[in-house]
C-alpha cells in the first residue's frame, strides 16, 4: 500500500508541482494518476521512488516512510516503467531484463532463467533474447520494459505513460495484455497517463489531477464518469462520458429474441427476412447475408462482417454497440463460449439502460473505494 | 620522382641503424603513444565527470577551445626555452614535444568523452536510476558503455593529429619520422622527404585502423548496428539528445561504423557548442 | 611588453600576412568542399571514399607539404602560393566530411516536403538544404579556421613571413618576448576568425535566433 500524506513539491522559484496530495494506492490494485500536462502526475509518481524528493509531507510504503529507506534499496524493490522504455541500447533483451536481479546479486543462471520466464509472460518470442533494443519495434521494446520492471518480482510497479509512444492498435494490445498480466500477478500499481480512456480502461481507481498538482477527484472509473465532481473533471473526462460509462454497467436480462440462422453452403430459399444471420457448426455467429441478393449456396465471402458481437454477461456498452453496428439493426448477443443466444434491438438496450440505476457512492466518506 | 621515392624506400641502407626507418618509426610511435596515454588519463575522466554531472561544461569547452587555438610550433619553442635549461640530454627536447602533443590531444578526447555521456538516451539514464543504480553504477554500467563510440571517435581524431604533428619534434632536435623531413630538407634530398611524409601518413592510417579494431571489439553491437539479424524496428535511442562530439571530424576515420556515422550526423542537428 | 611596443608595426604586418595565408584558403576550401560534400551525399557509394580519402590529406605533416609543394607545383620554395595551396588542402580535408554530414542532417521530411512542392534538386539544394546545413558547416569552419591559424605558423620554418616568424626568430635568439607575442597574436586571430564565422552564420540563419528551438 502506497500512502501519500500531505505531499507537496515546490521548486526553487516558487513553482508548485504537487500541492498537498493525499492519496492511498491500495495493494493489488491499479491506481491511475491522470490529468493535463503540468498537473504534477509524473512528479507525484517519481516522488514514490524518490527520483524527486518531496518538499513536505510523507510517502509511506506498507507503513514505512520512504524517506527513511536507502534510495537504491527502495528503487530495487519497485518496478519502474517509462514512456520510451529506456532500454539500455548496449545490452541484449535478456541482459536488459536481468538488470535488477544482477544488481541484487543473483547469479547469472538464476537471472537468465528468470528473464526467459518473463519474456514468455509478456509475450516475447525466444528469438528476441539475444537481440538488441535497436532491433525491436516500439511495442516490443515496451514489453521488454515491463519485463525488466517485473524481473525481481517487486510488489510495487510505477508506470509513467508506458504505452503512450506506441501506435493505437499496439497500445490496445499492450493494455489488454497488461490487464491479463495484472490478473495473474496482483501488483500494487501506480500508473500515470494523460489519456482518460486509458485511465478508465486500466484503473481500479482514478485520481484526476488539475494543473498545479491539486487532486480534483479520486474515484473508481464508473463513478468518475457518472459523477464528475466539477466542471474541470467533467470536461477532462470528456463529452461522450455517458456512453463510455456504459462500459461499467453490467448488462441486465435483455429481452432477447431468437434469430433464424443459416449455415455456410445452405441456400436462402424460403427466408423472408431482409437480413439473415450465418453461423458455424458450433452456433458461433459469422456474419449477415441479404437473402434477396443471394442466389445459390451461401459462401464465406458473401458475409457482411461489420457488426460487433456482445457477450450477454458483458457491459451494456457492448450490447448497445452490437445493435448499432449491425446491418440488420439487431445486435448479436452470445454466451461466454461465443455461441449465439439471440439478438436485441437498440431501443430495447436503451430501455434497459433507462431502468438501470446509476452507480452511487457506497461510502460517502471514501468516494474512491473501488467497486470493481 | 615516384621512382626516386620508391628506390629510396627500397634501399636497405635506409632500414637499418639508429637513423633507419624502423628506429624512427618506433620513436614516432613512442612519442605519439605516450602523449595520447597521458592526454587520455587527463581528458577521459574529466570528460566523463563533466558529462555525468553536467557541471563544468562551459569551463571545459572554453579551455579546450583555447587549447586548440595555441599554435603547436610556438608552444614547442617556448617549452624548449623554458624547460630546456631545467632538463638534461634528450629530455630537454622530449618533454616540450610531449607537452605540445598532449595539449593537442586533450580537446578532442575531452569533448568526445563529455559529448558521449551527455548523448546517452535520457530515458535509459532515468530507467537506470529508477531501478536503483547508484551514481557510480549508472556511469560505469550505462553511461560509459553507451558513450564508447564517441569516446573512440575523439580518441581517433586525437591520434591522427598527434601522429601528424609529432613530426615537429624533429625541429627541436629529437627523433621520430620528422627527422627524415628535417634532415632531408637540410641536404635537399626530396625522395627522403617524400618518403618521410608518406611514412607518417601510413602510420596515421595504421594507428586509426588499430583503434578501429579495438573499438569494434569494445563497443556493444547494440550501439553500432553491427547486428546479425535485423528487426523491422526503429532505433531505440533517439539521438536528438546527442550533442556535438568534437569539431574535428576525425579526418581519417576511415572505418567508422555505420552507426557511428549516424551518431555524428545526428550530432550535427543540435547547434555545436564548442568555441574558442 | 617593451619589445612588443617597439615592434607593433612589424607584428601587424605579419598578422596581415597570417590572415591572408589562413583566411583565403578557408574560403577557397569551403567552395571546393561544398560540391564534394554534396556529391558524397548524392551518391552514397561516394560517402566513405570521399570523407576518408579527403580526411587522409589532413594526416600529411604540414612541414612536409610546405617543402614538397614547390617540387609538385613548380613554384619557388619561398612562394606564398605553396602555403595557400597547402592550407586549402587541409581546409578541404576537414570540410568535405562536415559538409556531407551537415547535408545529411537535414531532416528527410523537410527535403521531401520541398520536393513535393516542386523544387528541382538544384533549387532545393540552395533554397532548403544549404541554409539548414549552415550551423553545422559553420561549426566545421570554426575548427578549420583555428587549425589553419595554427598550421600556417609552421611555414616560418621554411621562411614564409607571418606570425610564425616570431617563433623561429625568438627561438633562434633564445628570446621569450617575440614567441609570447606571436602566441598571443595567433590566439587573438583565431578568436577573430571564430567571431566572424559565428557572426556570418548568425546572419544566415535568422530562424535560429527566434525562440531558440533547434
Amino acid at each position: 500500500m502506497i500512502v501519500f500524506d500531505g505531499v507537496t513539491k515546490r521548486y526553487p522559484g516558487g513553482t508548485v508541482a504537487v500541492d498537498n496530495l493525499s492519496l492511498v494506492a491500495p495493494n493489488g490494485k491499479i491506481t491511475v494518476l491522470v490529468g493535463p500536462s503540468g498537473c504534477g502526475k509524473t512528479t507525484s509518481l517519481r516522488m514514490v521512488n524518490r527520483m524527486i524528493r518531496p518538499t513536505s509531507g510523507t510517502i509511506t510504503l506498507d507503513g514505512r516512510d520512504t524517506a527513511r529507506m536507502k534510495e537504491s534499496d527502495l528503487r530495487r524493490g519497485m518496478g519502474y516503467v517509462i514512456q520510451h522504455a529506456g532500454l539500455f541500447p548496449h545490452r541484449t533483451v535478456l541482459e536488459n531484463i536481468g538488470t535488477v536481479p544482477r544488481l541484487l546479486g543473483w547469479d547469472r543462471r538464476r537471472t537468465d532463467a528468470r528473464a526467459h520466464e518473463l519474456m514468455e509472460q509478456v509475450g516475447l518470442d525466444e528469438v528476441f533474447a539475444s537481440r538488441y533494443p535497436s532491433q525491436l519495434s516500439g511495442g516490443q521494446q515496451q514489453r521488454v520494459g515491463v519485463a525488466r520492471a517485473l524481473a525481481a518480482d517487486p510488489p510495487v510497479l510505477l508506470m509513467d505513460e508506458p504505452f503512450s509512444a506506441v501506435d493505437p492498435v499496439v497500445r490496445e494490445q499492450l493494455q489488454d495484455e497488461f490487464l491479463r498480466l495484472q490478473d495473474e500477478l496482483g501488483k500494487t500499481i501506480l500508473f500515470v497517463t494523460h489519456d482518460i480512456d486509458e485511465a478508465i480502461k486500466l484503473g481500479d481507481q482514478i485520481a484526476v489531477l488539475r494543473v498545479g498538482g491539486v487532486l480534483a477527484q479520486l474515484a473508481d472509473p464508473a463513478y468518475l464518469l457518472n459523477h464528475p465532481v466539477d466542471d474541470f473533471v467533467a470536461d477532462f473526462v470528456g463529452r461522450d462520458r455517458g456512453y463510455r460509462a456504459l462500459s461499467f454497467q453490467p448488462t441486465p436480462r435483455l429481452p432477447l429474441r431468437p434469430e433464424r440462422t443459416l449455415l455456410i453452403g445452405e441456400t436462402t430459399q424460403g427466408v423472408a427476412q431482409d437480413w439473415a444471420l450465418v453461423v458455424d457448426d458450433a452456433n458461433h455467429p459469422l456474419g449477415w447475408v441479404e437473402p434477396r441478393r443471394v442466389t445459390g449456396e451461401i459462401r464465406s465471402e458473401m458475409l457482411h462482417r461489420g457488426g460487433t458481437v456482445a457477450r450477454a454477461s458483458g457491459p451494456l456498452r457492448g450490447a448497445l454497440d452490437a445493435a448499432l453496428s449491425s446491418p440488420s439493426r439487431r445486435g448479436v448477443i452470445v454466451d461466454d463460449s461465443g455461441s449465439l443466444v439471440g439478438t436485441v434491438q437498440a431501443h430495447e438496450v436503451l430501455n434497459a439502460i433507462e431502468e438501470a440505476a446509476r452507480p452511487e457512492v457506497a461510502d460517502p466518506t471514501n468516494p474512491g473505494a473501488p467497486a470493481r | 620522382m615516384i621512382n626516386d621515392v620508391a628506390s629510396w624506400l627500397l634501399d636497405p641502407a635506409h632500414w637499418t641503424g639508429p637513423d633507419g626507418v624502423p628506429a624512427r618509426t618506433w620513436e614516432h610511435i613512442w612519442y605519439s603513444g605516450v602523449s595520447l596515454l597521458i592526454a587520455s588519463l587527463i581528458a577521459v575522466p574529466a570528460g566523463l565527470l563533466i558529462g555525468h554531472t553536467g557541471r563544468g561544461r562551459v569551463v571545459a569547452v572554453n579551455l579546450a577551445g583555447a587549447a586548440r587555438a595555441v599554435p603547436s610550433l610556438g608552444l614547442l619553442f617556448i617549452m624548449v626555452l623554458f624547460l630546456g635549461p631545467r632538463l638534461s640530454g634528450d629530455a630537454a627536447s622530449l618533454w616540450p614535444s610531449l607537452i605540445v602533443l598532449i595539449v593537442l590531444a586533450i580537446p578532442p578526447i575531452l569533448s568526445g568523452a563529455y559529448a558521449g555521456v551527455e548523448g546517452v538516451d535520457p530515458a535509459a539514464r532515468d530507467a537506470a536510476r529508477g531501478m536503483g543504480m547508484t551514481g557510480w553504477e549508472v556511469l560505469s554500467r550505462v553511461e560509459v558503455p553507451c558513450a564508447l563510440p564517441l569516446i573512440f571517435s575523439g580518441l581517433r581524431s586525437a591520434a591522427l593529429q598527434v601522429v601528424a604533428t609529432a613530426t615537429i619534434a624533429a625541429i627541436v632536435g629529437i627523433g621520430g619520422l620528422g627527422r627524415l623531413l628535417i634532415d632531408g630538407q637540410a641536404i635537399r634530398d626530396f625522395p627522403q622527404m617524400v618518403s618521410g611524409a608518406l611514412l607518417v601518413a601510413v602510420l596515421a592510417l595504421l594507428v586509426d585502423l588499430a583503434l578501429a579494431g579495438v573499438q569494434r571489439y569494445a563497443v556493444s553491437p547494440g550501439l553500432t548496428g553491427r547486428t546479425t539479424t535485423r528487426g523491422g524496428g526503429r532505433a531505440a535511442t533517439d539521438a536528438d539528445g546527442t550533442t556535438d562530439a568534437d569539431g574535428i571530424p576525425a579526418p581519417g576515420a576511415v572505418f567508422a561504423g555505420e552507426k557511428e556515422l549516424a551518431v555524428r550526423r545526428e550530432a550535427g542537428k543540435t547547434e555545436p557548442r564548442h568555441n574558442s | 611588453m617593451t619589445w612588443f611596443l617597439d615592434h607593433v608595426q612589424d607584428v601587424l604586418d605579419l598578422a596581415v600576412q597570417h590572415v591572408y595565408l589562413a583566411g583565403l584558403p578557408l574560403v577557397i576550401g569551403l567552395l571546393l568542399a561544398l560540391p564534394l560534400g554534396w556529391l558524397a551525399r548524392r551518391y552514397p557509394g561516394l560517402y566513405t571514399p570521399f570523407t576518408a580519402g579527403f580526411g587522409l590529406l589532413y594526416t600529411i605533416p604540414s612541414l612536409a607539404l610546405f617543402i614538397l609543394l614547390p617540387g609538385i607545383l613548380g613554384t619557388r620554395i619561398l612562394d606564398r602560393s605553396n602555403v595557400l595551396v597547402a592550407m586549402t588542402v587541409y581546409t578541404v580535408a576537414l570540410l568535405v566530411r562536415t559538409v556531407a554530414d551537415a547535408l545529411g542532417a537535414v531532416p528527410d521530411d523537410v527535403k521531401q516536403a520541398a520536393t513535393a512542392m516542386g523544387f528541382t534538386r538544384f533549387r532545393r539544394f540552395f533554397a532548403v538544404e544549404l541554409p539548414l546545413a549552415v550551423p553545422v558547416i559553420a561549426a566545421g569552419m570554426r575548427v578549420a579556421a583555428v587549425s589553419n591559424v595554427s598550421i600556417v605558423s609552421v611555414a616560418a620554418v621554411i621562411g614564409i613571413p607571418q606570425l610564425g616568424l616570431l617563433f623561429t626568430d625568438g627561438f633562434a635568439r633564445s628570446f621569450y618576448d617575440p614567441i609570447v607575442v606571436g602566441l598571443a597574436a595567433c590566439f587573438v586571430l583565431a578568436l577573430a576568425f571564430d567571431l566572424v564565422i559565428l557572426a556570418v552564420a548568425r546572419l544566415l540563419t535568422p530562424w535560429q535566433r527566434a525562440g531558440g528551438a533547434s
